[in-house]
Parts: structure tokens; sequence; C-alpha cells
């Protein structure tokens, strides 16, 4: 087990050291920053606002990071975010109850995805077509549900999932939390996880020895789908209202960006989810922390940009067989040195 | 018929049965001005997605041409507020800037081996970020060469103008034709979306045509941008978000594999026409919703994926048979 866990925090290391680093920068710059509050039973501070404001990246990325395993992308999870609250703030102001909207909701979400699915597995169409399909119609489709407006509404069982506390946390971050533990214990629990590996790495060979790949393409577009709903109805309870034309508007992007961060690669195979949700964090936490030190926001995507190119530097093949030749080099002179002594 | 024009057939056909119900329901849309104006509103979108296709045709996709669009945009009308020179000065130094900026995309790419997906991403929120830099407002555009650049135009029989930006996006697709079945760089662009293997067999410059793509890519985006200022007089960092995804489905309506390797320039062209003829459209019936768009054109991708896919199925199953 121990063996297990060192693993494990070998894997995480990297991502976890850059967060401690970010939320130092910050916190040197905002003295503030690590103090948190308990007020009517529910924990304020920063840090607690950085895993609010997180929740639907991290949603997102959960989905997004067992896509990118099977080496594909979901471009669509913003418009389905978009979907997803305008469906869910329709059905709950036309009469509905909440379970019940909350069911069609996450109903459509797994259509979304598996529509997506199918496109990609059965029609054999490159995934990042595929998804552009939806993503380009998608918040078309949500502006119809909407009828252009934003649809607001005032049920208290809706407006809880985006702004009440559970367990003294704020309840988009128990939901993704719970959500994240749920997917990674499922798949790295069961065969699951390995399979959707193989399939990334080669889907062809890992057709051939027996792994049913067509199902498991779907189950990993539809996972990103109900992710998708999951987001939506937190953006759209957390502002009371669908807003068809900006909810979920380029989360795809930042959801990719955190999966990237997390350290999967996008040509498929290995994959971490603790890693891409902590990939979320780090983006939320510089998104916050460049808000809370009185940095111009403007700056905020160049630092998002540098730090895509730094991890890209870091992770390309060709930078790879260079600390590899280096840690060689660096070992042969150990041994050098020990022989000669 | 070689299956290799049936797309670009196909998108043509389209194109000409939706104007025909257009002009039978509308009559006045046959007019040269109705034309002309599909040309001026949709030559932004026209030249970036001439760069786009060529980018497409390589086998990889350019994310960052909206955001260089507003940079451009920002850059020329922060310049020319902030400092007396000529506009065509400033526009040559913007299409110098768009161009490496493009170059250094393809060169890491190509060195660094990442798929152009996220590469361009970052520099997506780069451009976008460098416009938020230079201003968050939108600042008009006064200097009076602009008045006369956007004075100059072509009347046509009928009423009809075609504006300078609007011949340019003409100029510029003419060019691209020519580029891409003329050069030996635009045979390179076709051997490398073939496949990146075969070209380097082949002795195609991988590097080189890779760096290229790209730089013309940032080139003709730096040129969307100019015209764009021309076209709004302001420059403004949030403008023109989106305007990739409106271009790559300009260049998959037009016919173009987005697995590279296969498609036409003037595909494309006839693909952006598509979209304004859409747009068009509604603005004369006035009672469809604006969403409407974003809806036909999805369905409208989604046709031209699935006729690509049966084209391949059919020309798979010939050669198999032959």
């Amino acid at each position: 087990m121990s063996a297990t866990l060192k693993a494990y925090a070998v894997r995480l290391f990297p991502q976890v050291a850059a967060l401690a680093v970010i939320l130092l920068m910050v916190s040197i710059a905002f003295p503030g920053f690590f103090r948190l509050e308990m007020q009517n039973g529910r924990l304020y501070g920063s840090l607690i606002d950085i895993l609010n404001r997180g929740a639907p990246v991290a949603l997102l990325a959960i989905g997004m990071t067992v896509v990118i395993a099977t080496k594909g992308i979901d471009l669509s999870v913003g418009a389905v975010m978009a979907i997803c609250g305008a469906v869910a703030a329709a059905a709950i102001t036309s009469g509905h109850s909440l379970a019940m909207t909350l069911l069609i909701t996450l109903g459509t979400g797994i259509l979304c995805g598996l529509w997506n699915g199918i496109l990609v597995a059965v029609l054999d169409i490159q995934p990042i077509i595929a998804t552009l399909v939806l993503m380009v119609a998608g918040r078309g489709i949500a502006q119809l549900i909407t009828e252009g407006a934003i649809l607001t509404f005032n049920d208290a069982g809706l407006i809880f999932i985006g702004s009440g506390s559970l367990f003294g946390l704020p309840m988009p971050v128990v939901i993704w939390f719970a959500f994240g533990v749920i997917v990674a214990l499922l798949v790295r629990r069961t065969a699951l996880g390995m399979l959707i590996e193989a399939l990334g790495v080669n889907r062809r060979a890992a057709m051939l020895s027996g792994v049913s790949t067509g199902v498991l393409l779907i189950a990993a577009y539809v996972l990103s789908g109900l992710c998708a709903a999951l987001a939506g109805i937190i953006a759209a309870a957390d502002i009371r209202g669908a807003d068809a034309n900006n909810a979920g508007l380029w989360l795809e992007l930042d959801a990719i960006l955190a999966v990237v961060v997390g350290g999967t690669s996008l040509l498929g195979g290995r994959f971490s989810i603790a890693a891409s949700l902590i990939g979320a964090l780090i983006i939320q936490s510089v998104n916050t922390g460049i808000l809370l030190s009185g940095f111009p926001p403007e700056f905020n995507l160049i630092i998002k940009a540098a730090i895509i190119v730094l991890i890209l530097v870091i992770q390309s093949p060709r930078a790879q067989s260079a600390f590899v030749f280096l840690s060689r080099a660096r070992a042969s002179e150990k041994k050098t040195a020990g022989e000669a002594k | 018929m070689n299956p290799r024009y049936l797309p670009l057939t196909a998108t043509i056909a389209i194109f000409l049965i939706a104007y025909a119900v257009c002009i039978a329901q509308y009559p006045n849309m046959l007019s040269t001005r109705v034309i002309g104006n599909l040309l001026t509103d949709n030559a932004f979108l026209g030249i970036a997605a001439v760069g786009m296709t060529f980018v497409i045709l390589s086998g990889g996709i350019d994310l960052s041409i909206g955001a260089v669009i507003a940079f451009t945009g920002v850059f020329l009308a922060v310049l020319l507020q902030a400092t007396s020179i000529h506009p065509l000065v400033a526009f040559v130094l913007a299409l110098a800037i768009t161009t490496a900026f493009g170059a250094l995309m393809g060169a890491i790419i190509h060195h660094l081996e990442m798929p152009p997906f996220i590469v361009t991403l970052a520099g997506m929120f780069l451009a976008r970020g460098m416009a938020f830099v230079l201003s968050i407002d939108s600042i008009p555009i006064k200097h009076p060469f602009y008045a006369t650049l956007k004075s100059a135009y072509y009347k046509l029989p009928g009423g009809g103008r075609i504006t300078l930006i609007g011949g340019l996006m003409l100029l510029v697709f003419a060019l691209g034709i020519l580029i891409a079945h003329r050069t030996r760089f635009g045979a390179n662009v076709y051997a490398l979306g073939g496949g990146t293997a075969t070209a380097r067999l082949m002795g195609v410059p991988i590097g080189g045509t890779t760096i290229g793509i790209y730089a013309l890519s940032g080139f003709l985006a730096g040129l969307s941008g100019i015209v764009f200022s021309l076209y709004t007089s302001a420059g403004y960092s949030l403008a023109t978000v989106g305007v990739e995804l409106d271009a790559i489905a300009a260049v998959v309506i037009g016919g173009t594999l987005l697995t590279g390797g296969s498609g036409f320039i003037a595909g494309t062209l006839v693909g952006i026409l598509i979209q304004g003829l859409i747009q068009t459209y509604i603005t004369f019936d006035g009672s469809l919703s604006s969403w409407w768009t974003k809806i036909l054109i999805g369905l409208l991708l989604f046709a031209f994926i699935l006729l690509q896919k049966g084209l391949i199925h059919v020309t798979d199953r010939r050669r198999r048979h032959a």
C-alpha cells in the first residue's frame, strides 16, 4: 500500500508544488489570504473562494480527463453547460419538482454526451470535429430554450445547489469533490481506468485484445456530458438564472488546460483525475490571485499563456529526452567518480 | 467525376440552391447591393479563413486568429491615437508582428513536437491578453486616411458596391488559390496534410513548411484585423471572439477534409458565402432569431462531415475492389 501511496506522491508532486508556490506568491501579495472564518455554520475565506469558484472547471476537468485519456477531446462542454442551465431553468419555472428538474437536466447532459460519443465511436469522426458540431450549435439550442432572454428562477432548492452549504463547505465544492472521488474510485478500483488507457494508447490494439472500445468511448463522452450538466446546474443556480450566451463560455478551454496542467497527455493514455482537479485549482488560484493581489486583471490571460508554454516545454518529447539524457549523464558521472575512488 | 471534387461541387450546389430559395421568397435578394454587402460584411472572416484553410490542409488547427484580429485592431487604434505615424506604416508594423507571432507558434509546434491545438490555444490567450494590456476600452480611429480607404469602392451595375475590403478579400482568395496549387509551398502543405512521415520521406522540409503555414495564418489574421478595423473604425479587445470557430466551420462547409491533405481554398469562399447568406436571410425575414444561424451552421457542419465520411468510405471500398 505504501508503494502505491509513494507512486501517487511522485505523480502528483509537480502539480502540488506548483499550487503551493502560486498560493505562497499570492499570500505574499495579499497577507490575509490564508485566513478562514466560520460564519453561520459555513467557512469563509479566500481559499474557500478558490474551491467554490473553481467548481465548474473542476467538474468539467473530471470528464475531460477521461475523454482525453481515450485520445479524444470534448470541445462541446461549455455549450452543453449552457444547454443544461437553460433546461434546468425552463423545467423549474414550468412547475416541475426539484428532483424532476435535476433528472431532466442530467438526462439532457447524458444525451449530449451520447451524441458526441456516437459520432466519435460509431461514425468514427475525429473528436475535435465531432464535438465542434455541438459546440457551434449548442449555444443556439440553449438560446432557443430560453428564447434569447436570461431565464430567472426563484426555487429555493435549485438555488441551494449554487449558494447553499453542507458540512460547512459551499455546495458546489461538496459536489465536485464528491463526484471526483466517485469517478476516481470507479476507474481506479475497477479495471475501467486501465482499459481506458489501453484504448487511448492504441485503439486497434485494445480492440484486438478484447476491450469493447466502442462502449468505452461512448461512456467517456457520456461522463463528460454528465459533468457538463452538473457544472451547468451550478452555474445557473449561482446566478439564479440561465444565461445562454455566457454560461460556460470558453470553459472548455479552461477544462482542457486543467487536464494538461495536471500532466495528462493530449495524445491519450495515462491519466490522473486527482492531478486534473489540482490543475483546475491552479488555474482558479491564478485567476483569484491576480484579482486579490491588485494586479491589473488584463495580465490574467498573459500569465495563463506563460503557464501553458512553460508546461508545454517541460512536457514536450524533446525536453523529456533531454532530461533523461542529463540524468543519465549525471548518473554515469557519479558512477565513474565512485569507481575512481 | 473525380471524387476529390465532390465536396466542392456539393458546397457550390448547396449555395446556389439556398440562394435560389432565398430569391424565390425575397426577390430583392438578387440585387448586386446584397451581393456587395455579403462580400463587405464577411471580408475579415474570409481573409482569416484563407489562412485557416492552409493550416487545416496541413492537418493542423489555429485557434488564435480571433484573438490576433482583436489584437491588431487595438494595436492600430492605440498606435494611431498615441502617435502621428501614417496608417500605412502602422499596417506594416501590425503585419510584421502578427506574422512573427504565427511563425513563433509554428516553430514551437515543430520543435517541441506539441499538438497545434494546445500551442495555438496558448497563442490565443497571449494575443487576447496583449490586446487587454494595450487597452480595455473601445478606441475609435479617426484618421482621415481611414475615411479615404472606406470611401473607395467599385460601383457595380444595379447600385451594388464592391468596397475596398470586399475586393481585398477576393484578391486574397485568388492569391491563396495560386499559392495552394501553383507553388512548391502549396504542394508541401498538401503533402504534410497527407501524413508527416510520408512527407518527410518525400523530401518535404517539414520544419520550414510548418513554420511557413502558421506564419501565413498569422499574416492573414493580421490583414483580417486591419480589414476589421477599417470595417468598424475602432479597436476593441473584446471584439471578434470566436471568429476561429466561424472560420473552421467555413473551411469544413467548403469541403476541406479536417484531417488534412484534401480540399480547396475556393471551397472556403463558398463556405463563407453560405454563412453570410444564412445571416442575410435572417435579416430579410426579420422574425427569425439570430440563434438559428448557429443551429443551421451546426447542422451544415454535421452534414458535410457525414458527406466526407461517406466519400472516404466509398473510395476505400473502390480501392479495395480494384
